[in-house]
């Protein structure tokens, strides 16, 4: 076994080397389907604050996904048609700006998550689960029947948003954006996992009376990391959107849900990385095992079961130690 | 005034009724003994105190406020730190994280703690499910320390301690008493050990308080009849 922090260095070197090389051969599809990797691993990052470290088993993070690709769909859509996104009272417009579309997906996806959490904690294990799904899926069906945008066909945007100094539409450049964006957030998790705060998150999934009993607010506790993990997954909702130039009520349908979970229990359960192995090997077998049969959720369902019974902290915790985070 | 007071205090289990009506009052810096046999209602008590029953009746306040209604991790905040009973630490986080996760501002920080429980440095980055039953105490204390609380209350800290561990418990917490002037409510049967530092003492009876007063008024017909010491 090899120390976490080492693991995680070769799992970002990685993703440095993979994409170079796909760039040195000119494979652009490899570059994609790592850009992919990233995207789908900054949504488990997201949803592994909130059941990893906090212990909320929410079955409805694809709402925050799909309200991100929404907001990328919608203000890239006027932008394209030139069409204003509303006159009164006041003019808003539509932006191919990736910053400001980042910017407002966080904010839409933090807010959603604001009002989801602030109901859904009230209630606690399988509750929890089916009113956070129930959400989700509300959204679903209420994009299905939004024909403004799409409804059930989702909406194409046809020429990938704008970010200063960045030619968006080359694959590598691209490609390095959402990386950057990846390690950011890393970061940040990272230092919320260490802070007080998110070892108060950690001590009330362990036990929540004995949380209490030392003056923690468990309820504001989990509903803050809740929101901030639907803003981290909202904005890997709106890279998504950008990468495949297109949104669908797919983004929030319970699948999407069920599918960032898997990335999260098959790279590990609170490990910081382990979202990024989950949807890098969750990639591979779909790219792989998807082109030789369509029941490749099979072998998938076979692995998952493998690491669930066999590898405790998923494919990281199973290939390294556990460091603590104030061991010293 | 009293720091904390408990008025005719009853509490009811589901169907069962646990508290008939406790009165107790602990002063700044005193250390009261919460005494009684098992199932005699001190841990319901302490529960009471600390906001983990919801809906007792009778009057619990705490530096002169009403915590009748107030939620646990609130009264907490107030200044009431508890070391439960069984110890219950984080298990899933290390020595240090605990004390970090509970840290507030005030008086107590690492070192202090540190000062108090040597052996808690010294594990500092070691999984709390790792330690002994004797550091994970300390630990429980260090961690309800952390919290800078105004009433230290100890819910039978030294049940099921090998002996030289319990003896540095109680050295622990009597360094507490004579250096920081800190008021607890101890809750234990030793009292041998309990006649050294606190200064009064509460009988529960079947959910009552039954006998209070001083510890040194506290004799061997009043042992015989509620403590079967």
């Amino acid at each position: 076994m090899i120390r976490e922090r080492y693991l995680n260095l070769i799992i970002l070197a990685g993703l440095v080397i993979v994409p170079a090389y796909a760039l040195m051969v000119d494979e652009p599809f490899t570059i994609t389907l790592a850009t992919k990797v990233v995207i789908l691993a900054l949504a488990g990052v997201g949803l592994n604050l909130a059941l990893g470290q906090g212990g909320l088993v929410s079955f409805g993070h694809a709402a925050y996904f799909g309200i991100g690709g929404y907001t990328m769909g919608i203000l890239a859509s006027h932008a394209q048609n030139y069409t204003p996104l509303m006159t009164s009272p006041f003019l808003i417009e539509g932006t191919n700006s990736m910053p400001v579309i980042w910017l407002v997906a966080v904010v839409v996806s933090a807010l959603l998550a604001l009002l989801i959490g602030a109901l859904s904690l009230r209630t606690s294990g399988v509750y929890f689960i089916m009113v956070t799904l129930a959400f989700g899926q509300m959204l679903y069906y209420f994009a299905i029947s939004w024909p403004a945008y799409g409804g059930e066909d989702g909406l194409s945007i046809y020429v990938r948003n704008q970010f200063p100094g960045v030619n968006t539409l080359v694959p590598i450049q691209f490609y390095g954006l959402c990386f950057a964006i990846l390690l950011i957030v890393l970061f940040l998790v990272d230092r919320l996992n260490k802070s007080p705060f998110g070892l108060a998150l950690d001590g009330a999934h362990q036990n929540e009376e004995r949380a209490l009993t030392v003056g923690i607010n468990v309820y504001r506790l989990r509903l803050v990391a809740f929101v901030i993990s639907g803003a981290i997954t909202g904005l890997a909702g709106a890279l998504f959107a950008d990468l495949n130039r297109f949104v669908s009520p797919v983004m929030f349908d319970w699948h999407t849900s069920g599918q960032i979970m898997i990335f999260i229990i098959l790279g590990g359960v609170a490990r910081l990385f382990g979202p990024i192995v989950g949807a890098a090997l969750y990639i591979l077998l779909e790219h792989f095992l998807g082109g030789l049969s369509e029941y490749w959720f099979i072998y998938l369902g076979a692995i998952l079961l493998f690491v669930v019974l066999f590898a405790k902290g998923g494919i990281v915790g199973g290939l390294s130690k556990k460091e603590m985070s104030h061991g010293g | 005034m009293s720091l904390l007071q408990l008025e005719q205090v009853t509490a009811i289990y589901g169907d069962t009724q646990a508290l008939f009506g406790v009165d107790l009052s602990v002063d700044e810096g005193e250390v009261v003994a919460l005494m009684g046999r098992n199932g005699m209602g001190k841990s319901t008590t302490i529960k009471v105190i600390c906001r983990m029953l919801k809906n007792p009746e009778g009057q619990v306040r705490f530096a002169g406020k009403d915590i009748s209604g107030l939620p646990s991790h609130k009264a907490a905040r107030l200044g009431l730190g508890l070391v439960p009973e069984g110890r219950r630490c984080f298990t899933k986080l290390s020595v240090r994280e605990n004390l970090y996760a509970s840290a507030r501002p005030g008086e107590w920080d690492f070192a202090k703690v540190h000062a108090l429980f040597p052996r808690l440095e010294e594990r500092g980055a070691q999984m709390a499910a790792s330690l002994s039953g004797g550091e994970q105490q300390m630990l429980a204390i260090g961690r309800a320390l952390m919290t800078n609380p105004r009433l230290l209350i100890l819910d039978e800290a030294t049940e099921g301690l090998a002996p030289v561990v319990r003896q540095e418990i109680w050295a622990a917490i009597k360094t507490l008493k004579e250096n920081t002037g800190l008021s607890i409510l101890v809750v234990d049967k030793s009292i041998r050990e309990l006649r050294q530092i606190a200064d009064s003492v509460v009988i529960l009876e079947r959910g009552k308080s039954v006998w209070s007063g001083a510890m040194d008024a506290l004799g061997t017909e009043i042992k015989d009849q509620y403590l079967g010491i």
